[in-house]
Formats: C-alpha cells, structure tokens, sequence
C-alpha cells in the first residue's frame, strides 16, 4: 500500500481552513481536508450545516454567516475526511492520520495548519469539579445540540462570555450572574487604541450592544471580581469572590469559566517550527513569515492558530494562504485579488489592539495560588511547580519528568500555558526564555488496534517521530 | 440553590442509549457527553489521582476530562463520540485497565 500524495493537506475544517480548501481546490491543487469533528465549520461554526432556524436565531447572524462557507466547501472539489485524527508529522511532512479504527499515512507537498484556538487554562480552586466547564463548552451543548443550562454563572472575561451571556438569554435560559474578573483601568487603557478600532467599529457596536442586553435582559454583572474560587465535594455548590468591596457567595452547580482564547501550539510544536512569547497577550505564537510559512519547510499556519483575530479575519487568512501556497508551488495567482484580501484582513485586525489591552488575562489567573490544581490530568498543584523549579528544575519538560504535568491525556493542552507561566514567573524570566512543552507524537492518544492496522508506504522515508531524542 | 437544570430548546428524533444501567434519551446527532448533560448527568469518571469525580469541560476534545467506557472500550472521549442507539456508557473509575 502506498500513502498517497496530495498538493495541500489542510488540518482543521474551521473558517480558515475551509476557506483555504475551497480557494485552493478552485486554483487547481489537489486539497485534502482532516478535522476530527463529524461536519465541517470548527468549533465557530459548530453545528451549521443541521442547526434548525430556532438555533440559528437564538446564536445570531455571524454564526449563521458560516453555513455559506460550509456548503461552498461541500461543493467544491476538496476531499473531505471528517472523524480523522491526524497524531504525527515527520520532517518529510509524511502525515500519520487515524480514521475509522485505521492508521494511515498520507504525503502532502504542503500543510496548512488551520487549527484554530483553545480557551486559556483558568486555574482557580475547584475549577475541575463536575458542573465547571469552558465558557465555550457551554456554547458548544447550545450549537451543537440546542442544550442550555438554566441559572448558570459565567465567571472571567472576554468578547466570548458576553456573547454566550446574550445566547443564553435568547434561548430563554438568563444567567444567574455575570462575575467579571477584568481588573480595574483596563477599559480606560483600551480606550487609547479606539481610533484605530474604529476602522472596524462593528465589532465594537457589537461588543456594546452584547453588553447592554445582558444588563437590560436583568442578569447580575459583578465587575472587577477578585478571589474567585469553586466551592463543592463532588460538584460544584458555589462560586465566592470580593467585588465593590464586598465578598459574595453564589450557590450554583454550573458555572462556565472564561479567560480569552489562545492559539492551539500542538501540530505547530510537534513540527518544530520556532515560536515566540507574545507578552500582552500571554501566549506564545508560531512564527509566520508574510506567506503563513512557519519556520518548517512548507509548513503553513492560517486562523486563529496563528494567532487571535476571530472567525472573518480567519477566513480571509484561509483564502491568502491559499492563494499562496499556490504561487509557492508555481501557480499564477491575480496580485489584485491578493491586495483586497491583505486590506480585508488588516481592517478586520485594527480592532485587536483594543480588545487586546481590555481583555489580556487577569494577573492572578497567571499567578494561581500554591495550593490551586493547574495539570487537571495528573492534578499537579501551582506550588508542588513552584518547589521543583526552586529544586533546579528549568523548564516545563523537566517538571512534566518530575511531576508528571503535561503527560495526561489532555498532553498540556489544557495546563500548558499556565506551567509555563508559572515557572518564568517563579525563575524571573520571560516564558519565551524558560519555553514550552516539547509536543511528541502521537498528539493524541490512538489505540494499539489503529496502531496495529497501520500500513504506511515501505518505501517512503520515515518520519521525524523515531527520532526521540533528549 | 436553585438548581441549574439542563435542557433542550427543541426536540428532534430521539434515540435511546444506557449509562451505569440507566436509559438516557438523547437525540440523533448528540454527543455522548451533550446528551449525559441534557439528562442531568454531570459526574462522568473519577480522576486516576485522587478520584475525585470528573465531568465535561471542554466538550471539544481537548482536555480530556469526559474520558467513559463505550461499549467495553474504555478511554472514549464522551464529547468526541455521537451517540447510536443502544450504546451501553459505562462511568471510567481511574485508569483504564489495558487488556491483551
């Protein structure tokens, strides 16, 4: 059996990736697409192509704005390969992928990395308790399956819990509470970037308006909330902090916790491609040159995996990247086209720095208490970090050996920010300097049956993952 | 505490499938963990470490806090697997067992 050879493979079937599948498979490369979930449109979209009117209605126009993406996608001539894990790349860019119970191989001349993000890890005591979910979770059981839950309390900050608040509410399950982390002077400190958000000021009508229907709709804001911590033994029973001066307690079992997005590192670290520390937004980004290329040979990154602008900018970035890989493999690509493209996405981007600098995560949410859980997997303490590093321990792959902090099953999708973190915080130095988790495959967890039933052309040369070094 | 009972805001074809012994009605399309939410289920596995108990998180595969015993395969992400009509869910109590 021989691995098949494609122009583009795509990873990821969200707003940047199949924007690029639809414009490169229109350019005439041959495109394969791989995304884990069963339909396309990512977790934005998630649930577009068999929402009913009722869901469409309740989540808005920009989510229904992606079902004209999807069925462009449908219909061109990019093959589509949903439920497909793709666990490892070799630095021949030889693509391990499992689909159906089977391991594969496919050799693609270039990968668009169009992952997308994470929601950064918000350790605070008894975040892991049954009832505490993602901001987004919550909007996922609304998208996916039309599920909400009544009297649930959103707790951090960012564009997302406004906009699960006011979804929430038009599918008739109001908020018990909003408790907003947003440390004081971080609206007046946006305000300095408003004439440059103004270039793309419906983001910020939309953002106000978000607001005001939360308010109107009755829901409680707590602003400026400091201490935040879950109370519970086997679910989550309350939700305590301090704002305007008082403390709180809030009896809830469903709370959804939110600290901005971040993009997703996995695929762009097991590749290898070099990385940087962004210190406003408290994450670290892969490098792109102005083509998406990423550091690794013919490597591309597109959307918010790249790094965070949301779903339109996301798309356009599909559609460029598309435009250019097709150039870098000879094509002829009209420049005009191009331009508008590159001015689409830089007005999309104008209103970054501002939600940037209202939204960057909250100082203690990057620096958890001794005594807070922040590797759910293997429950590893911020303070058992905090004593390893002072043992000498350098950086997030010795205290994964040592503590086992990022060798769950999640593999630091979820602690990796936060360790990382941790350890610059407690060396005093910068988390591009201390680095980040060295990704290995396979990415996600595959059984030994899939293993076992893996067949990858004998001839071709072996990937990078043999080579385990350090 | 006013409980915060889950719900659906509409209803389409229903299929029926078995958690710990219990029949959960979920609906086509679902996911194991959407439709265990939908029936107020919230505590999925006990953690390996400690087990204290665990539910969704994520609900889009990435923290691997939903992990249940699907049909005997134990380690199935509950958000990442659709629910099919007589699937038997079993709660995941700490590792998994491997079996040769």
């Amino acid at each position: 059996m021989s691995a098949r050879s494609v122009d583009l493979l795509v990873i990821g079937a969200g707003p940047a990736g199949i924007a690029a599948a639809t414009e490169a498979a229109g350019l005439g490369l041959s495109v394969s697409v791989m995304d884990e979930q069963s339909r396309p449109g990512g977790q934005i979209y998630r649930g577009i192509e068999t929402a009913s009117p009722k869901r469409l209605a309740v989540l808005g126009k920009d989510y229904a704005a992606g079902r004209s993406l999807t069925e462009s996608f449908r219909s061109s001539a990019a093959e589509y390969l949903p439920d497909t894990l793709v666990w490892n790349i070799g630095s021949d860019r030889s693509v391990d992928f499992s689909r159906g119970g089977r391991a594969q191989q496919m050799n693609p001349s270039a990968i668009l990395v169009a992952t997308g993000a994470l929601e950064r890890p918000m350790p605070i005591p008894g975040w892991t308790l049954p009832g505490v979910t993602t901001a987004g979770a919550l909007q996922i059981l609304l998208k996916s399956s039309g599920i909400v839950r009544d009297n649930c309390v959103l707790a951090g900050a960012g564009p997302l819990l406004w906009l699960v608040a006011t979804q929430m509410i038009a599918a008739g399950a109001r908020p018990a509470a909003i408790v907003e982390n947003l440390p004081r002077g971080r609206i007046v400190a946006g305000l300095r970037h408003l004439p440059g958000a103004l270039r793309a000021r419906e983001y910020l009508f939309k953002g106000l308006a978000m607001i005001a229907r939360v308010k109107a709709a009755g829901v409680p804001v707590y602003a400026n909330a400091t201490g935040l911590a879950i109370e519970g033994s086997t679910q989550a029973e309350a939700i305590t902090f301090s704002s305007g001066g008082r403390q709180h307690r809030i009896e809830t079992d469903a709370i959804a916790l939110h600290q901005g997005v971040v993009p997703n590192q996995q695929i762009t670290r097991l590749v290898g491609a070099e990385h940087r520390w962004d210190a406003a937004q408290a994450c670290f980004h892969p490098v792109l040159d102005a083509r998406f290329r990423t550091s690794a040979d013919s490597i591309y990154v597109a959307g918010d995996g790249a790094a965070i602008n949301g779903a339109r900018p996301a798309a356009l970035q599909g559609r460029l990247a598309a435009l250019l890989i097709a150039e870098d493999q000879g094509r002829r690509v009209g420049t005009e086209r191009i331009r508008r493209l590159q001015a689409g996405i830089a007005r999309d981007k104008s209103v970054r720095p501002m939600l940037e600098t209202i939204y960057a995560p909250a100082p203690e949410i990057l620096a958890p208490a001794d005594s807070t859980l922040i590797c759910r997997c293997e429950e590893v303490t911020a303070g058992e970090i905090r004593s390893v590093v002072d043992l000498g321990a350098p950086g997030p792959n010795q205290i994964k050996s040592m503590l086992r902090a990022g060798m769950g099953p999640c593999q630091g999708r979820v602690c990796g920010l936060a360790v990382a973190q941790i350890i610059a915080d407690r060396k005093g130095e910068t988390p591009e300097e201390t680095g980040y988790y060295r990704i290995r495959p396979p990415i996600k967890p595959i059984t030994l049956a899939e293993l076992a039933a893996y067949a990858p052309d004998e001839d071709a040369p072996r990937a990078a993952s043999g080579d385990a070094a350090a | 505490m006013v409980p915060s009972r889950a719900r659906r805001i509409e209803e389409v074809r229903t299929i029926s499938f078995e958690f710990e012994g219990l029949a959960v009605q979920a609906q086509e399309g679902d996911s194991v963990a959407a439709a265990l939410t939908a029936a107020g289920i919230v505590d999925l596995r006990d953690s390996p470490v400690s087990g204290a108990p665990r539910g969704i998180y994520c609900m889009m595969g990435a923290c691997f806090d939903c992990l249940v015993e699907i049909d005997g395969q134990p380690n199935r992400q509950a958000c990442m697997c659709e629910v099919r009509e007589g699937l038997v869910v079993r709660r995941q109590q700490g590792r998994a067992e491997l079996e040769l």
